[in-house]
């Protein structure tokens, strides 16, 4: 079920009819899938975690950037007298007193060398490591989870907004929409739409869904003003999450900060943070129950470039937030950012691979048991020791 | 009863246009797909892409020194060629648009997904449009085995499946770095048989990919080095593909043309690549006979897409399996403007936020994002992979408020009910259409 070929044995195997509906079968929905969340946030285009969250207590930070990562003496929060909050994530800092907000500063998939966006998206959300071509992995982890979970319907999970997610494809039937799908018709319209499309059972389903969706949905969720698409999203997940839905995935796009990152990095930050605090008003008392995961494909460069930006790294930095969480302190080693400390003397040095955090969660949240885990979620990955990321 | 015309555009096509006339007959329909072998004026094609990769590579070397104005012209270069990509994607539209039959667009968008590439950055987004250029368009009404070879060879489609990663273990160059991890990617070989000629089904082996794979090193591209075949890291000796060896002299991209013409004439393929046209044109599950009068011709003919094209166009089953197939996104919104007669001088003259706003963000949402299916295979063709609630949802919240900014004034609804569908409409619409209300509000 990793690659286009082997997912084409395995259909062969079950055969067609079974495949077309594996999880429709009246059994599957007895069991509720239990009452934990999930939502995972990826960050595409390299967030530099080196400046959301700035080690300025390594002391050869200060040479290596000029104009950004300058700590507590310049805005930045100081957490725990090594590294500091950037300004523009501020608002998250009661979460981080309260215990619902943590980093893991030095993480990285398996994806080497070629620092391409591309190719490192694509291996994180398929999940797996560097012996298959990435080009044949079209299934994502979250999809493999869905596999593996245990009373799960189609209702599950969610993927939100445009942007194509990777990371919920696959055999698992998963549910996706847009905020921007209005749909918005007359009841007249409607009824018309339903007559044209009565005698196609295709049609009348997935329009009777899309129906039940929007009719379902809060009247304010979209905003219909511009640059404001990351707080219908995550409205719309909320919402979704309140109901029956445990995993929500969705994207946010802009971390490419070649330039004038001082400039461009605080309005994705104020973006990111707002997401998680729109996430956390409108879950409510769900909150409690929530595990909320920031990932981006890799880190930036250590170094400042010449145009006050960072360029393709490798180590980077997941953001985990929710009610669910024990934070307030940073999570894993720091792997030092003297010469010699540096992956290929020009990066952070990841020291754990992301894919087991995400592992624990789902281990600790879902019940995934680790050889599942280990095995087909992420084939190959060694989860090393608990890191105590949840309550 | 409606007529050939009307029915050969919709399926063949994009639908009909109050602007445009389709073809009378099956002959007519055929000979239509000429107009898309033209390349247009200024088109994208290898030798500019390899141009602006050379002068790329410089730019992108300066701006790596950390003198801020030397990265200042390498973004600005890659800003204005990511402009000359958009312009490329909107030709394709307004070709599309302006098509008076439709079935020469259609069969580019076909061969082009079933010799799937993608890019990634904007010099390889331009290669992909230049692979449409180059492989694709020439050989619309041309050999099957000569779009094969060319698809096989380009650049892009030997980045994309990872062949210039593939070196001979025993090659020159492997045997100069004896420390450095390099050897066969099968990649390609095994998309070759299994998508491109014979079929996933067909009698084929491991080793057989295996043999092929060792047979296409050498292929490579740097766009400082001419060609598209590099001795150094082929694989010497001969090998055996399908029970037929190949090579065995010094290396050349003979040995690759050979290989690629059998395996393009090959019964498998001929049965393979007919089923693939029947699917798509016809019927997710198409009827038997259409097919094998389909790989007939293809085995008759000796592979010659003009005759295939020819017997797809007589096909009585167009009318008999009428809608039996469900529009892809970018069929969808080629069809709408064409239905609201728009012109491909005003798809051309659309704006970029325009462009994102009215064609590209709802064509993602509808499951179609412009460039990027998830693998080699392409785009899915069966209706289930399209009629998803989100992707219904979108093209009737398109429908609803996209064209009030495309055309002005917009058409009388039962007007556009004639324009678009003649008298192929059905009886249920037909009642509908009349009784909807105006209502026509702002895309979001």
């Amino acid at each position: 079920m990793l690659s286009r070929r082997l997912f084409l044995k395995s259909t062969a195997l079950i055969g067609c009819s079974a495949a077309a509906h594996p999880l429709l079968s009246s059994a599957t929905f007895a069991a509720a899938p239990g009452d934990n969340r999930l939502v995972v946030i990826i960050l595409r285009g390299a967030m530099d975690g080196l400046d959301a969250f700035q080690p300025y207590g390594d002391r050869a930070l200060g040479g290596l950037r000029r104009t950004l990562s300058l700590g507590p003496d310049h805005g930045a929060t100081d957490l725990d007298g090594f590294f500091a909050l950037h300004p523009a994530l501020s608002e998250l800092l009661p979460l981080w007193q309260a215990g619902q907000l943590t980093f893991a500063p030095a993480v990285s998939t398996p994806y080497r060398d070629k620092r391409s966006h591309f190719d490192g998206q694509n291996m994180l959300e398929a999940g797996t490591g560097t012996d298959l071509d990435l080009d044949a992995q079209q299934d994502g982890w979250l999809n493999r989870l869905l596999q593996a979970m245990p009373g799960q319907a189609s209702e599950t999970a969610y993927s939100v907004g445009v942007s194509q997610m990777r990371i919920l494809q696959g055999q698992a039937p998963a549910k996706s929409w847009t905020p921007k799908a209005e749909m918005d018709l007359s009841p007249q319209a409607q009824q018309l739409l339903t007559r044209i499309y009565h005698d196609d059972p295709l049609f009348r389903d997935a329009s009777t869904q899309a129906m039940e969706i929007v009719a379902s949905l809060s009247p304010d969720l979209a905003t219909g003003k511009p640059g404001q698409d990351h707080l219908e999203i995550a409205r719309f997940a909320a919402d979704r999450l309140n109901g029956q839905t445990r995993i929500a995935s969705f994207s946010i796009g802009g971390w490419d900060t070649h330039a004038g990152q001082a400039g461009s990095l605080p309005r994705m930050l104020g973006r990111l943070a707002d997401t998680i605090l729109t996430l956390k008003a409108d879950l409510g008392a769900n909150w409690d129950r929530t595990t909320v995961m920031a990932m981006t494909e890799f880190g930036r460069t250590v170094r400042e470039n010449g145009s006050a930006g960072t360029d393709h790294g490798t180590g980077g930095t997941l953001l985990v937030a929710g009610g669910a969480v024990r934070g307030g302190r940073a999570m894993g080693d720091w792997p030092g950012l003297a010469e010699g400390d540096l992956y290929d003397g020009r990066d952070l040095m990841p020291l754990r691979d992301i894919r087991a955090y995400a592992a624990w969660a789902m281990h600790a949240k879902f019940g995934v048991s680790r050889a599942t885990l280990e095995g087909s979620v992420f084939p190959g990955l060694d989860m090393g020791s608990d890191p105590g990321m949840t309550a | 009863m409606p007529s050939y015309a009307e029915i050969a555009a919709i399926r063949l096509g994009f639908g009909l246009s109050p602007r445009l006339t389709s073809p009378a007959d099956p002959a007519g329909m055929a000979a239509s797909v000429a107009g898309s072998v033209r390349i247009g004026q200024g088109a994208v094609t290898l030798d500019r892409v390899r141009a602006w990769q050379d002068r790329g590579l410089d730019l992108g070397a300066a701006g790596r020194t950390g003198d801020p104005a030397a990265r200042e012209r390498d973004v600005a270069y890659r800003r204005r060629l990511g402009g000359i990509y958009r312009a490329t994607i909107q030709n394709r539209f307004a070709r599309a648009v302006d098509d008076p039959s439709g079935f020469g667009e259609r069969l580019v968008w076909f061969w082009a997904d079933h010799f799937t590439v993608t890019g990634g950055t904007v010099y390889w987004n331009l290669m992909t449009d230049a692979f449409v250029q180059d492989a694709i368009r020439p050989h619309l009404n041309g050999r099957f085995a000569d779009m094969m070879l060319a698809a096989e060879t380009h650049p892009a489609m030997v980045r994309y499946l990872d062949q210039d990663r593939s070196v001979g273990p025993n090659s020159a160059r492997a045997r100069r770095n004896p420390d450095k991890p390099l050897g066969l990617n099968e990649n390609l070989a095994r998309e070759m048989i299994e998508l491109h000629s014979l079929g996933v089904g067909a009698d084929y082996s491991q080793q057989d990919v295996t043999q092929l794979a060792e047979l296409l090193t050498g292929l490579a591209y740097h766009p400082r080095q001419t060609g598209i075949f590099r001795p150094v890291q082929a694989e010497p000796g001969a090998e055996t593909v399908l029970g037929a060896s190949y090579g065995g002299g010094r290396a050349s991209l003979d040995d690759i043309r050979g290989v690629i013409a059998d395996l393009a004439r090959h019964p498998a393929t001929a049965r393979h690549i007919a089923r693939k046209m029947a699917v798509h044109f016809v019927a997710d599950d198409p009827p038997q006979p259409l097919v094998d009068r389909l790989a007939a011709v293809f085995v008759d003919t000796g592979g010659d897409l003009g005759a295939m094209n020819l017997t797809l166009a007589q096909a009585p089953e167009l009318q008999q399996q009428f809608r039996q197939k469900m529009r892809q996104p970018f069929d969808f919104l080629v069809a709408a403007m064409r239905s609201l007669g728009i012109d491909g001088l005003r798809v051309r003259a659309m704006k970029p936020p325009q462009v994102q706003r009215l064609l590209l963000q709802p064509m993602t949402a509808m499951g179609q994002a412009w460039g990027s299916p998830l693998g080699p295979d392409g785009w899915p063709e069966e209706q289930a992979a399209w009629a998803s609630p989100q992707g219904l949802a979108m093209r009737i919240t398109w429908a609803l408020s996209a064209p009030s900014l495309l055309a002005d004034p917009l058409p009388d609804a039962r007007t556009l009910l004639r324009t678009a569908l003649g008298d192929t409409a059905s009886e249920a619409l037909s009642w509908a259409v009349p009784r909807a209300e105006a209502r026509p509000r702002a895309w979001p």
